[in-house]
């Protein structure tokens, strides 16, 4: 604090702080705590907000447990809320995303940082990063192209002589949540790249040979050196995909088939079908803070400290 | 246990540049030699196709006596001791040194267990379980030298492991490192652009310039008969005359020259070539009087205090700077700043050498 105002003067030091204060302030406590409070409310008519009936409660939150109906996970028959359903599955597909992801990001990361020859690296980053260029939804719905019954994909794979018959990707071959995972998987790949990229390129390729100089075959020194390395990277690219993968709303509702439903799709129907903006909110809270719980939950279980992933 | 290398015509090019060429030498089982070089002749290139990295583009390299062409660097029997070391800093010291042994699977007991060995043969006694960025650069450099160890290898490759170090700690490390490898039996190829440390540790060295190895030879070989000017610079001062060389006899000849005539020694291999006349300041003596031969007429112009002996500097006739070195024996007078003094040296200390053997 000394030191800024010593470097700027107190007139400066004074906007600076006024603007991080209200960045997080309005920006972020401000609203996150309006939804916070709705969401203890009831849904009521304008008429009645600020009534009798106007008092907090649990309400909300309970209407996640209703709706039990029966399903299968992976063939075994479940009966379970419909919004705890999806729930589940939204956070199962997204670390399925995520870990897609990684596969992808790590190979490709490792590439980049120490086999690409250093002038051709900003070529390949260039190309890489063309697609961000474009927004998530044109994104989402070249896909959506691209997947559909008479799309090039299905004629790709034909003509190749790969299937005889058009494949439905949108209703799904393993899964309904197949097209979902694989646009994700597209959209958020860059977003695991480059964290992990960052970090490998912070690792000493002379650690690389010397692991190798003392007989280590190439998986064992990716596993000994390089990854413990670039474990930070690694999850703070996790984490990222993560969160963005559950939180998507976009994607879902272009590609995903009606047998799909993703959680923030859900939160949308509280918002703007039902209009009950209370529930939105403590549904929000929820996904939010089971989210974060999640992840906290697998750093602890990768040993990764909170610390790291902000470097 | 230990092998020997041989290079035979290894030669190393990156794109047009030719880094290493047409090297050839026969490293004996057992033995630490030494590559001395200044910064950018090749020396970590030569380690690097010994242990693996890279491929010479043209000759072979034989470990043992089996050419290892095409084998990866996990494959060899070669461990590198890198310039910067490379230790696993996200490791405790233990499992940096058994990493060799876990890479073959060797359980945890045995491991630990030859850690600690290894940690009590550098003199590291109870390191086993801090981390990389608990230890000074000294204790970094024995920990090194205990992971290389623990794969047991046939060969020790040294990437000037000790330039990092300071004036006290490398000297001890200089000891250290030649009692182990003594100790263990070990070939060592060390590499260096110190000509103290190559001079002080090695069985043989040998001298690079500009990818050409120069001359192979004992410590001792090397600065008492060096084969051409760049080795007689690299390894110590020198007093240069230029001239043209005269009849030989009895392996001496004359050089005639802008600062008189001189008597010196000449090899065969030097003899037809260009020559200069290289003779060290500790083997050039001040006198009042010029001597019958080899004497040449300087004036003074700086008196160096160095401890054990005074450092003269001087200029003879034509601006040429001459040097000398007067033992600090407190008989020996050293002459004062200004005072026209003559440089004597004896013919046998005298060498006529060639110019550096380069490419062109
Ligand atoms: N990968 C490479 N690509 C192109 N040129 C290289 C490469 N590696 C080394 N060189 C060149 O080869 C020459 C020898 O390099 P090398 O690293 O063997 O030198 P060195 O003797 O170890 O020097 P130093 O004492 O500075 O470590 C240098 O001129 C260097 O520029
Ligand atoms: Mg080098």
């Amino acid at each position: 604090m000394e030191d800024l105002i010593r470097r700027y003067g107190t007139g400066l030091t004074a906007v600076f702080c006024l603007l991080v204060a209200f960045w997080i302030l309005v920006l972020v406590i401000l609203p996150n705590f309006a939804m916070f409070e709705q969401s203890f409310r009831p849904y009521l008519p304008v008429v009645e907000i600020g009534g009798p009936k106007d008092v907090y409660g649990f309400a909300n939150y309970g209407k996640i447990f209703a709706n039990p109906v029966e399903t299968t996970w992976f063939g075994i028959p479940v009966t379970i809320p419909i919004h705890i359903n999806t729930f589940l599955l939204t956070v199962f597909y997204s670390a399925l995303v995520t870990l897609m992801t990684l596969i992808f990001a790590y190979p490709l990361a490792y590439f980049l940082a120490k086999i690409a020859s250093p002038r051709s690296i900003p070529t390949l980053l260039l190309l890489l990063f063309i697609p961000m260029w474009v927004s998530e939804a044109l994104r989402a719905f070249a896909w959506y192209i691209i997947l559909t019954f008479n799309g090039p994909l299905n004629a790709l794979l034909k003509a190749l002589g790969v299937i005889d018959q058009g494949i439905r990707w949108q209703n799904g071959v393993f899964t309904s949540y197949d097209a979902i995972v694989i646009v994700l998987t597209y959209c958020y790949v860059l977003f695991m790249l480059f964290p992990i990229y960052t970090a490998i390129t912070s690792l000493d390729t002379n650690q690389i040979e010397a692991a190798e100089d003392l007989g280590s075959p190439w998986w064992r020194t990716h596993w000994r050196v390089v990854i413990p390395h670039a474990k930070p990277g690694i999850a703070s690219g996790c984490v990222m995909v993560f969160m963005l993968s559950a939180g998507s709303l976009l994607v879902p509702t272009v590609v995903g088939s009606t047998k799909a439903n993703w959680f923030p799709q859900t939160i949308y129907t509280w918002f703007n079908d039902a209009l009950d903006w209370n529930t939105g909110a403590a549904y929000s809270m929820i996904f939010l803070l089971v989210c974060i719980f999640f992840v906290i939950l697998t750093m602890r279980l990768f040993k990764v400290k909170l610390s790291d992933i902000a470097k | 246990m230990s092998a020997g290398i041989d290079l035979e015509n290894v030669c190393c090019d990156f794109g047009t540049f030719r880094a290493v060429d047409n090297a050839n030498v026969s490293i004996k089982p057992g033995e630490f030699f030494s590559f001395l070089g200044p910064s950018g002749c090749g020396k970590t290139t030569i380690l690097r196709m010994v242990s693996g990295f890279i491929e010479p583009t043209a000759g072979a390299i034989k470990i043992g006596g089996k050419d290892v062409k095409g084998t990866r660097p996990n494959q060899r029997p070669t461990a590198l001791i890198f310039q910067n070391l490379a230790l696993f800093p996200l490791m405790p010291i233990w499992e940096n040194i058994s990493f060799g042994l876990e890479v073959r699977g060797v359980d945890k007991a045995t491991r630990r267990k030859k850690a600690e060995d290894l940690l009590k043969l550098v003199d590291l006694p109870g390191a086993a379980d801090k981390m990389v960025s608990q230890l000074s650069g000294g204790q970094k450099q024995r920990v090194a030298i205990a992971r290389a160890l623990a794969v047991e290898p046939s060969v020790m490759l040294l990437d000037e492991p000790l330039s990092a170090l300071d004036l006290k700690l490398r000297q001890h490390m200089r000891a250290e490192l030649r009692a182990i490898q003594k100790r263990t039996g070990v070939t060592f190829i060390y590499i260096t652009h110190d000509q103290g440390e190559a001079l002080a540790m090695s069985d043989r060295v040998g001298v690079m310039s500009q990818g050409r190895i120069q001359q192979i030879a004992a410590p001792r070989d090397i600065y008492d008969n060096p084969v051409n000017g760049f080795v007689a610079s690299f390894v110590g001062e020198n007093n240069i005359f230029e001239g043209d060389v005269g009849p030989v006899a009895d392996g001496m000849a004359s050089l005639t020259g802008p600062h008189g005539a001189f008597r010196a020694r000449i090899t065969p291999e030097a003899q037809g070539k260009a020559l200069k006349l290289y003779v060290r300041p500790e083997h050039t003596r001040l006198s009042k009087t010029a001597a019958p031969e080899n004497s040449v007429e300087m004036e003074v112009t700086e008196v160096a205090f160095e401890g054990a002996f005074i450092s003269v500097h001087g200029l003879a006739a034509g601006g040429k700077r001459l040097q000398a070195e007067v033992k600090n024996d407190g008989v020996t007078q050293a002459p004062g700043v200004g005072e026209k003094v003559f440089a004597t040296f004896d013919a046998a200390r005298a060498l006529l050498l060639p110019d550096a053997n380069v490419r062109g």
